[in-house]
This record gives C-alpha cells, structure tokens and sequence, in this order.
C-alpha cells in the first residue's frame, strides 16, 4: 500500500494554495482552447513550454496537466452545444448530444457529459494511480532494444489510426522524424541537415515546429476557409439531469471508462477509437434504440466517458515508459525533458514527489471541472462570438511571441513561416499532424536506443529481435501496420464471391 | 414594384424595424424585403437566424397583407455592404434599421453598424428607436 501513502502525500503537496491556483488556471485554459475548433491542448502546452524556464516542474506540470483534461471537458461543451467538436475526441458526443439539445435537453445533456467526464475522470486517475507502479516494475527489465520496439510499435500505430490513410500517417511520421533529425548528432557530433547554418546546430525546438504546425497551420487553414456561415448554437437551458437520466446514465459511464482507459494506454494514438467504441456498444445495448439518432443519453454518457478516461490513459505510459501515445503527451515528454527530467521507469524513484504530486492534481483538476463547467457554460459560449480573424491574430501573435522567446533568434521565426506553412498544406491535404510531432520527439529517443542496443551489441541487428518482449511488440507493430490493408482485400474478396 | 428594405436581427430594436418596415411598405405600396446577414467572422452569431427562427419569421412575414421576404445571402461583408448591395438589387425606396443606444467610448471601441450603414447605404435609411 506504499502507492496510497505515496498518493496522500501528493495529496498534501497539490492542495497548497500556488498549486491550486495553478490547476485552476490550467483547467480554466484547456476548457477554453477545448471549446474553440481547431485549437487544441496540444497547441496550448506546446505554446507555454517557454513557461517551464521559469516555474517550478510541480507547478508547470499541475497546470499542463489541467489543460490536458480540459481540453477534454471543453470540446464536448461546443459538441453538445454547436455540433461543432472542439477536438477530435468529441466527435461521438456531438452525433447524440446535439440532438438533445435540439430538443430542448441541453442542460441534461451538459450534465450527463460533465459528471460522466468527473466519474471516468476520477475512475481512470485511480487506475493510474495503481497501475504506475505495477508497469514500473515490469519496465525495469526493459533494455534499449526492447524500448526501440515499443517506440516503433507507437510510430507505425498512430500513423496508421489516424487520419484518412495509413499512408498519409506514415509521410506525416517521415515529416516529424526528419524535423527530428535536425542538429548535431550526440554520439558522434556530426551535424546533420543544419545547410551550415550554425543557429541550426541545436536543432530545431520542439516549441517552434509544434507551434508551427498545430497554431499557424490552423491559423492559414481557417483563413484559406473562412467564409463559411456562423453555427447555430442551442440553447443550453432546459431541465438538468433527472432522475432517469441518471439511472439511464450511469452504466454507460462506467463502461466507457472501461474502453476509454487501456486504449489510451495502449500506443494507439488516442481518444478517438474508444470514443467510437464506446458510442457503438451504448447503441448496440441501450433499452432505447428508437431514441438512438434524436437525442440518447447513453450516447453522450459513455464517449464522454471514454474520452476522458483515455485521457488519463494515456499517462500511464507517459510517466512509466517515457512512451507518448498522442500528440498531447509528446509535448508534455518535451516539457520534461526541458526539466532535464527523462522520463522513464525511474520516474516514479526519483521524482516521486512530483509524479504523485501531478496524480493527485489530476483529482482535484477533474473536482475543479465539474463545479466550474456546468455554471460557466454562458461564458464559454460567448469566447465563441469572437470574431475568428481577431481569435486567430491573437493567437499567431503567442504564437510567434512564444516561438521567440524560446532563443531569442529571428531564424526561428522564419523556421515558424516555414513549418506553418507545411502544416497548412498538411491540413489541406488530410495528412494528420499529430504523427509529426510524435515523430519529432520520440524519434530522436528511438534512435538513441537504437544505437546503443546497436553498440552494446557491437553491430550485431539480431539484437532488436532477441528478447520475447521485443519479439511481441514488434510483431503487434506489422500487424497494426498490414492488417487494415488485408482485410480490405479479404472483405472485397468476399464481396466478389458473395 | 419598389421595395422597402428592412435590416433585422433578433432583438428589439430589429423587431422595432421590421414593425416600422411593414408600416411603411403598406403606405408606399411596396413591397418588404427583410434582410438578416452575418460577416461569418465568428464561429457563433446569435444575430444571424437560423434554424427554427426562420421557420418563424417566414411564416409571420408570409401572414403579412403585404408582400415580403426574407433575404439571408452573406458574402463575407458587413451588414453595411450587404444592405445597400441588396437595396441596389431590389430598387429600394427606403432602407429600415434599429438604432441601439451606444456611448462614445461603446463606439469607439466596438463600433456602430448604424454609423456604418447610414454612411454607407446610397438610399435614404430610417432610424427606428425600440
């Protein structure tokens, strides 16, 4: 029971005034960016990285750790409200929640979200919270090979899930990996891809290329599609959850939790397939299926639930392995390398303190979103009448003021034009960024692996296939990779028989 | 047939004008033209009606005696150049608007649609109070 003692005292280190103020202002700022389209948590804690050089790790972390789940709670606000889904993780709320609220049943469905989001919030934390230490020991054994397959295992699983083709996923990855590449080669000092420019010899900050392709990416793709007509919003009046609602609610909760917790922990890429998931199996079990399509409150309950458990999934090899699975927590591995800190199985050693510390935030960050969504609803909406040139000029100029700060370089802001560019021709032709960014920051991880299992080895390959669990991994990553393509052909071969 | 041109949103000072608009197109003999456009800026626009609220106003311009409609074609311009781009269009007599009580500052820093229209709009324009 040493995790529970080392949870109460994280307790008693995320209950000081600074740290509560800090996850209230992260909560309140990932509600915020959740509920605008096309601005995401990922963005937002690429953009406060610069903050990290002047906080202390606890603090900053408490509050990237609130902008996370907010993002969350937010984008399901302007599903249910606008059919419009702040993130890609809400957009199973938005098929049954809109609904409702065209009904008139907006409040309860804001209600069935937010508590569903607290209950599978506070579930999976807790399932963190146990977890962490049991993967912990079993990542101890893990060697450099073994962590080469688990990082290609993430790099050819989230390029092949998202997006509208596994090969645009795959050229996305390519994009990150080459980014990555840039800079001085630790083991050997050679520079690579730096065209002789010595401001390049560091490579090229993690800030600068996120900032790049997720704020100025969308900022040009917005504008390249402005003149589309204003959204209807719904009115989120109405009664608040009744007593059936509740009853009718509830299971949905749970087992959406339960799809939403080991997918975010799984290196699949996220919230959206157990939103799917979950969305199915409520409209496969409900005692309702006639409402399915006008209005059901499984639908909402359970992806809400899943969405927000997957958040909190994908912590868990985060903070165990050091392994990102979505854009979100490479940013959040950037910001700990920023500290100096690697994350890795001897996190929760050696930085015991603060991991608990983020752990136990993440309970009272999920308690904050609770009691501030549902009153604060009005004013999210409002952030919505901003005009969008106004929004996004305000957010090119964070985004450039952050970009800067980071080393005071003008190249960098050219390199900021340059890669924002990319990311609007990415956007334009559905490549989807978050393998970019995956492959930016796990790649130079990967590849250091790589070639230290490679010297340990003395050059032998047979090395990256010599332990089961690399074995395993590597096997599931071919499959992710060749299986979607051969049931395509078996599924048409079948329709050609049949 | 001349028109009449209504600007309306959904608030008192646009219901104001519509009332003011019918009253007028009765007397002159013309026909109503309502309009209700949006720049499209925002993501969410309460002054731009949609959905159920054109069913409504349809139906209650439809119940008028004289002829009426509603025009809602935006084309990413300012309710000022919308107005007299569609008066031009319908051969407007007249161009109806409400006017909402601002203070300087309110216009200095967010601005005056009724300013911009009045300056804006080639055909005489009526200012009706709610």
């Amino acid at each position: 029971m040493e995790a529970f003692v080392q949870l109460l005292e994280g307790f008693n280190e995320a209950l000081t005034p600074i740290n509560l103020l800090f996850a209230l202002l992260g909560v309140l700022l990932g509600t915020a960016v959740g509920v605008l389209p096309g601005i995401g948590p990922a963005m937002t804690v690429a953009l406060l990285l610069p903050i990290t050089y002047v906080l202390e790790p606890t603090a900053a972390f408490i509050m990237f750790a609130g902008i996370y789940y907010g993002g969350m709670y937010g984008g399901s606000t302007t599903s249910i409200l606008l059919n419009t889904p702040g993130e890609s993780s809400s957009i199973m709320t938005a098929l049954e929640g809109n609904k409702m609220a065209k009904a008139g049943r907006g409040a309860a469905a804001l209600g069935t979200a937010a508590i569903g989001s607290f209950v599978a919030g506070t579930i999976a934390t807790l399932l963190l919270a146990l977890v962490a230490p049991t993967v912990v020991e079993l990542a101890i054994s893990i060697g450099p090979a073994d962590y080469f397959a688990l990082a290609l295992l993430a790099f050819l699983a989230v390029a092949t899930v998202l997006g509208s083709s596994p090969l645009r996923g795959l050229a996305s990855l390519c994009v990150g990996l080459f980014l990555g590449l840039v800079g001085t080669d630790l083991l050997t000092g050679q520079q690579r891809f730096t065209f002789g420019l010595p401001q390049l010899a560091d490579g090229i900050d993690v800030v600068i290329v996120a900032v790049a392709l997720f704020a100025v990416g969308e900022a040009l793709h917005v504008a390249s599609r402005l003149r589309h007509g204003p959204v209807q919003v719904m009115s989120s009046k109405g009664s608040f959850m009744t007593g059936q609602d509740f009853r009718r609610s509830w299971k949905p909760w749970l087992r959406g939790t339960a799809f939403g917790f080991p997918f975010g922990a799984l290196p699949a890429g996220g919230a959206e397939i157990p939103t799917f998931l979950s969305y199915a199996t409520e409209r496969r079990l409900t005692k309702h299926p006639e409402e399915f399509g006008h209005g059901a409150i499984e639908g909402v309950a359970g992806p809400e639930a899943a969405n927000n458990a997957a958040a909190a999934g994908v912590l868990v090899p985060l903070l165990t392995l050091g392994l990102p699975t979505s854009a979100t927590a490479a940013i959040l591995l950037a910001a700990f390398q920023g500290y100096g800190i690697q994350p890795g199985p001897t996190l929760l050693t050696t930085e015991s303190t603060l991991v608990w510390t983020l752990i136990a935030s993440l309970f009272i960050g999920n308690v904050m979103l609770l009691v501030l969504n549902l009153p604060l609803v009005g004013i999210w909406v409002k952030l919505l009448k901003i005009p969008r040139p106004y929004l996004y000029a305000g957010i090119l100029l964070f985004a450039s003021l952050g970009s800067y700060a980071v080393n005071a370089q003008p190249l960098d802001l050219v390199i900021l034009l340059v890669l924002g560019l990319l990311g609007f021709v990415m956007r334009r032709f559905g490549w989807p960024v978050a393998p970019a960014v995956i492959g930016l920051i796990l790649g130079p991880i990967a590849e250091t692996n790589l070639r230290r299992a490679l010297a340990i080895s003395e050059g032998d390959l047979t090395t990256l296939v010599d332990s089961w669990f690399s074995r395993v991994v590597l096997l599931v990553a071919l499959l992710a990779v060749a299986l979607p393509p051969l049931l395509k052909l078996t599924r048409r071969r079948k329709e050609a028989v049949g | 047939m001349s028109a009449v041109v209504v600007g309306y949103v959904p608030s008192p000072e646009g219901r104001a004008a519509l009332a003011k608009g019918v009253e007028e197109a009765r007397f002159r003999g013309a026909r109503l033209v309502v309009v209700n456009t949006t720049r499209g800026d925002a993501l969410v626009d309460e002054r731009y009606l949609a959905g159920g609220a054109v069913a409504e106003l349809q139906a209650e311009l439809a119940a008028l005696d004289v002829e009426a409609e509603l025009r809602q074609d935006s084309n990413g311009e300012d309710v000022a150049e919308d107005l007299d781009r569609i008066a031009g269009e319908v051969d407007a007599e007249l161009v109806v608007i409400g006017l909402r009580r601002r203070t300087p500052v309110g216009k200095l820093i967010l601005g005056s649609a009724a300013s911009r229209i009045l300056l804006t709009v080639h055909h005489p324009v009526l200012a009706v109070k709610a």
